[in-house]
């Protein structure tokens, strides 16, 4: 087994693995309603656009994706002057999520496909079983490590890979591809 | 007040009916009633009496599960895999599978203090006797608030708290079978079960703690308790040095007795660790606290101990292995942890100092509290010079081990907080310890990085040598646990409390299993010290508060006073002490209120939920026990927030503030069915942060019946807050503001610019005298 390349299975169902940035991107610019989800450890998270905070921010550009920030995060989007983003704990985004009456934060309707990037590992994995239990949407992780709840997660990687597919990810987002 | 099994025999008895000879007539019970107030509608609860109340609880409060595991392995039909909509052999779902494993954890839980109390009510009993009077707290009537809400029963002796142990031991196994394959099947039913245990747990976690302060001497309710001395520094390890961990204070005060008798308490230092090292300062504050649970297997394999004594909750179940690795042996004292170690209770006390000694015997199980103060004693001391200068763990040149580190990563991995292991060995391989010396503080001392890492590098015993220079002038004090709150001071607070210009009460309890070390409880207090709050504490909570200091060298104990009002900070003690927390807000309900009392459950937990500002915070929620103490809040009506490793807990109970039907309440005024807002909004929330932790506390602090007066200021501290951590004005804010005088006046502007956008209108969101009861509506239109 590789180094990294270990998770916590919860039971049958689990994760495929994102093979290239193109299909994660695809994945998430099919979707008709996508949200982005951002967690508290986004600053800690480098990327190629400096943080993970700085990334969201460049997918904003998209304006087909939502973004929302959860714990305290979105004072930090505010700090850089943005004030699209949304906020929301992540458990009770998880609850909204599962609730297929739910209208989404602009009440236009549900999101069908929610990518999770920037949080702890067990608190990911937690709220990824219960849409994975409750709801049928399409969760998507661009976590460096694998994330066994979500439908689609990228598997483990050094780094600098992790940052390269992010960027990738995000630079075919831009395209609209 | 109650005669339990009481026998009558006679030789010969004539009566109209005959002569009876060698009659023996045996009662089970007589109740002798010296108690005025009347029963009330729920004597001693079955497990389902209260569950038209936990349903409407739980109506607004659905629970969102988030399952740790797909499969049901419970009985012999699986694994039966639950995913999604599928279900089990027996028929069950993945939502109740979900609740029944919270029902269990509940029910381990409040069995954990039941277990505990019964010990102490048996020993204390048969060493005091059963009529020793129940004094509780000084100029206090309402001794224990929780026995009588819950069985009805006013104890006067502490033999009278047998009959209320007795009554949550037999619910807490009508709860366990409900469990069984086979037998509940609703996933809410299984969450008012829980609510069920929840309560059972405080009500024994009362009697647990009354014992002990009834018969040794333990703070009566006393704001001013003494300073005790807190932190690795404070114990000498040229010393003889007793370490006692767990719960059960019994074991160790038999110890200091010792000391004390022998007059040896200069020579030899005792200290604790976790809620006995509370219990030990209450009992004499010249025991050193050594810290939480998170530096239990830092500080044994730090050597400074000679004897490890353990009692129950919260030992290492590996502490064999690492008493093993110091060279030390261990004394255990409960039958619930026996670690594999011959029974010596019967044998003579030289007997087992000399095995004990001569490591002929690892460690020994002496389970009656009085036989252990002079095993422990005499054996530390030997041992301690038997072990000489070689005693404390010297691992030498840290570049030389860091340099085994095969930078795999399995470390990081391993950690709850994944802190960065691997990157403080890289450092240290260069000679640089700094980076081994910061994870001190944030490490919860759990050694799964020993345990994971294939150069089996000795993690926890570098990151202390790398820490050492900081670690022996760690030195801080406590006030030491208080135990009840005092009927006067319910008195003096409970009209600002209710409505609202006191902006809450903040319990910070429970384990020490935190994201980013102790310091942030601290922080929440001190925040919420400074904006006059009531901070209440206990168990570990407690003690990480004591370990920050200020700039001028002061922690919150040395700036705050400890007494039961405003910005006041309340160290009740240990775990067992945390049913005095919620046994103030039940007294504020019927000192204050002058609500009935006695087996009136739902009445008062009603006026709790609607009325009282209460928040309980455990930032390190870790055992069973923590889940358990949730759920006897839940089932209050008092919300609970939990720091990110609590969503482990795997539900949540939220509000969804969108859904006006769910936040009607009856007016007891005239009948009427109005909407008062999502007040407080969640009853179980897992914070990510901390600072969105600060602002949640604030938000779940209001209450329907605050005034105008006591919303404002709550509605500042919540505005206050939010606009410091998230850099703007919550979005919110016409959910909570009623009128206009609810406003805080220095914001008016700015917020009513805010309502008019949202469309908010005076008076839609009532103000009425708020109940879910439809029976305490007093008039109906």
């Amino acid at each position: 087994m590789n180094t990294g390349q270990t998770a916590e299975i919860a039971g049958p169902k689990k994760a495929n693995v994102v093979p290239n940035p193109d299909v994660a991107a695809k994945l998430i610019s099919r979707a008709k309603r996508p949200l982005l989800v951002i967690g508290s450890e986004s600053t800690a998270v480098k990327t190629k656009d400096g943080d993970l905070v700085d990334t969201a921010i460049r997918v904003m550009r998209n304006e087909k994706i939502t973004v929302v920030a959860t714990g305290h995060l979105v004072g930090e989007f505010r700090r850089r002057g943005v004030t699209k983003a949304y906020s929301m704990g992540i458990f009770v985004l998880g609850k909204h999520l599962s609730d297929p009456d739910w209208r989404g934060f602009d009440g236009l309707g549900s999101y069908d496909a929610v990518v999770f990037a920037g949080f702890p590992y067990y608190m990911e994995w937690l709220v990824e079983s219960g849409l994975k239990n409750f709801s049928s949407l399409r969760t998507i992780s661009l976590e460096r490590s694998y994330q066994p709840n979500a439908e689609w997660s990228l598997g483990w990687m050094p780094e600098p890979d992790w940052k390269d597919t992010v960027d990738k990810i995000v630079s075919r987002l831009e395209e609209g591809k | 007040m109650a005669n339990r099994n009481v026998k009558l025999k006679f030789d010969e008895l004539s009566s109209t009916l005959g002569t009876f000879k060698g009659l023996e007539i045996q009662i089970g019970r007589i109740m002798d009633e010296e108690w005025e107030e009347p029963m009330g509608p729920t004597p001693m609860p079955s497990v389902s009496t209260l569950r038209s109340w936990d349903r409407k609880l739980l109506n607004r409060y659905k629970p969102f599960y988030m399952p740790f595991c797909d499969l049901c392995c419970l009985c012999t039909y699986g694994k039966c895999d639950l995913t999604g909509d599928k279900k089990g052999a027996c028929g069950i779902s993945m939502p109740a599978q979900q609740s029944r494993i919270v029902l269990l954890a509940c029910c381990i839980g409040a069995a954990t203090h039941a277990a505990h109390g019964r010990h102490m009510l048996n020993h204390l009993i048969q060493e005091f006797g059963k009529d020793t009077p129940l004094v509780a707290a000084l100029n206090t009537n309402v001794e224990a608030p929780h026995v009588r809400l819950v069985c009805g029963i006013k104890p006067q002796t502490i033999g009278d708290l047998e009959e209320a142990l007795d009554y949550v031991e037999t619910q807490i196994v009508q709860l366990v079978a409900a469990a069984h394959t086979g037998q509940e099947g609703d996933n809410i039913d299984f969450e008012s079960k829980a609510f069920h245990a929840g309560m059972l747990d405080h009500v024994a976690l009362e009697v647990a703690d009354l014992m002990q302060i009834a018969t040794l001497g333990l703070p009566k309710g006393d704001p001013e308790a003494p300073l005790a001395e807190l932190g690795y520094g404070t114990i000498n390890p040229d010393k003889p040095v007793i370490m006692c961990i767990g719960h059960n204070v019994l074991p160790s005060v038999d110890i200091i007795d010792y000391l004390m008798d022998h007059d040896l308490f200069d020579q030899v230092e005792v200290g604790g660790l976790c809620c006995t090292a509370h219990d030990m300062s209450r009992y004499n504050k010249r025991s050193k606290i050594v810290g939480p649970i998170s530096w239990q297997l830092k500080f044994i394999k730090s050597g400074i101990p000679d004897l490890i004594v353990v009692d129950e909750q919260c030992i290492r179940t590996d502490v064999m292995d690492q008493a093993k690795l110091i060279g030390v042996p261990v004394l255990a004292t409960s039958e619930k942890s026996c670690l594999g170690l011959p029974d010596r209770t019967h044998d003579p006390a030289e007997a087992v100092v000399n095995d004990l000694i001569s490591g002929r015997s690892p460690g020994a199980l002496v389970t009656e509290p009085r036989k252990v103060g002079e095993i422990a004693v005499k054996t530390a001391m030997a041992v301690r010079k038997r072990r000489g200068e070689k005693k404390l763990v010297d691992l030498g040149d840290l570049k030389e081990i860091a340099s085994k580190c095969r930078t795999c990563m399995e470390c990081i991995r391993a950690c709850p907080n994944t802190l960065p292991i691997m990157d403080a060995m890289t450092a240290a391989k260069e000679g640089d310890y700094g980076p081994l010396a910061e994870l001190n503080d944030l490490c919860v001392g759990c050694g799964r990085c020993e345990s994971a890492c294939p150069a089996d590098l000795p993690i926890l015993t570098m990151i202390t040598q790398a820490s050492k220079d900081q670690l022996v002038n760690e030195k801080y004090p406590i006030r030491v646990g208080r135990g009840a709150i005092q009927d006067v001071e319910i008195r003096e607070v409970g009209s600002p409390i209710v409505f609202g210009e006191i902006p809450g009460v903040v319990a910070l309890v429970g384990c020490a299993n935190y994201p980013a070390g102790g310091g942030d409880v601290a922080a929440i207090a001190e925040e919420f010290l400074k904006r006059r709050f009531i901070v209440v504490t206990s168990g570990c909570s407690a003690m990480n508060i004591a370990m920050t200091r200020d700039e001028e060298g002061q922690n919150l104990y040395e700036k705050y006073p400890g007494n039961f009002d405003a910005g006041g900070l309340v160290n009740v003690g240990s775990c067992v002490s945390n049913g005095h927390i919620t046994g103030a807000a039940i007294k504020i309900a019927n000192i204050f209120a002058k609500r009935p009392l006695r087996a009136n459950y739902e009445e008062i937990a009603d006026y709790i939920y609607n009325r009282v500002g209460a928040v309980g915070v455990a930032w390190g929620a870790m055992s069973q026990k923590a889940a358990s103490i949730a759920a006897g809040c839940w089932r209050l009506g008092i919300p609970v927030v939990v720091g990110p490793h609590g969503s482990k807990y795997r539900r949540m109970l939220l509000g969804d503030q969108g859904k006006e039907e769910d936040w009607k309440v009856f007016n007891a005024r005239d009948g009427q069915e109005v909407y008062v807002g999502p007040a407080p909004e969640h009853l179980f929330y897992a914070a990510e942060t901390l600072e969105e932790a600060m602002v949640m506390i604030a938000k779940l602090a209001m209450r329907p019946n605050d005034t105008s007066k006591g919303r404002a200021v709550k509605l500042s501290h919540y505005i206050d807050l939010h606009k410091k951590h998230y850099g703007a004005m919550p979005d919110d804010l016409h959910l909570f503001v009623r009128r206009g005088q609810d406003v805080p006046f220095t914001m008016k502007d700015e917020i009513m610019k805010i309502l008019e956008a949202k469309g908010w209108v005076e008076d839609r969101i009532a103000s009425p005298d708020p109940t879910l009861l439809d029976r305490m509506v007093r008039r109906r239109e």
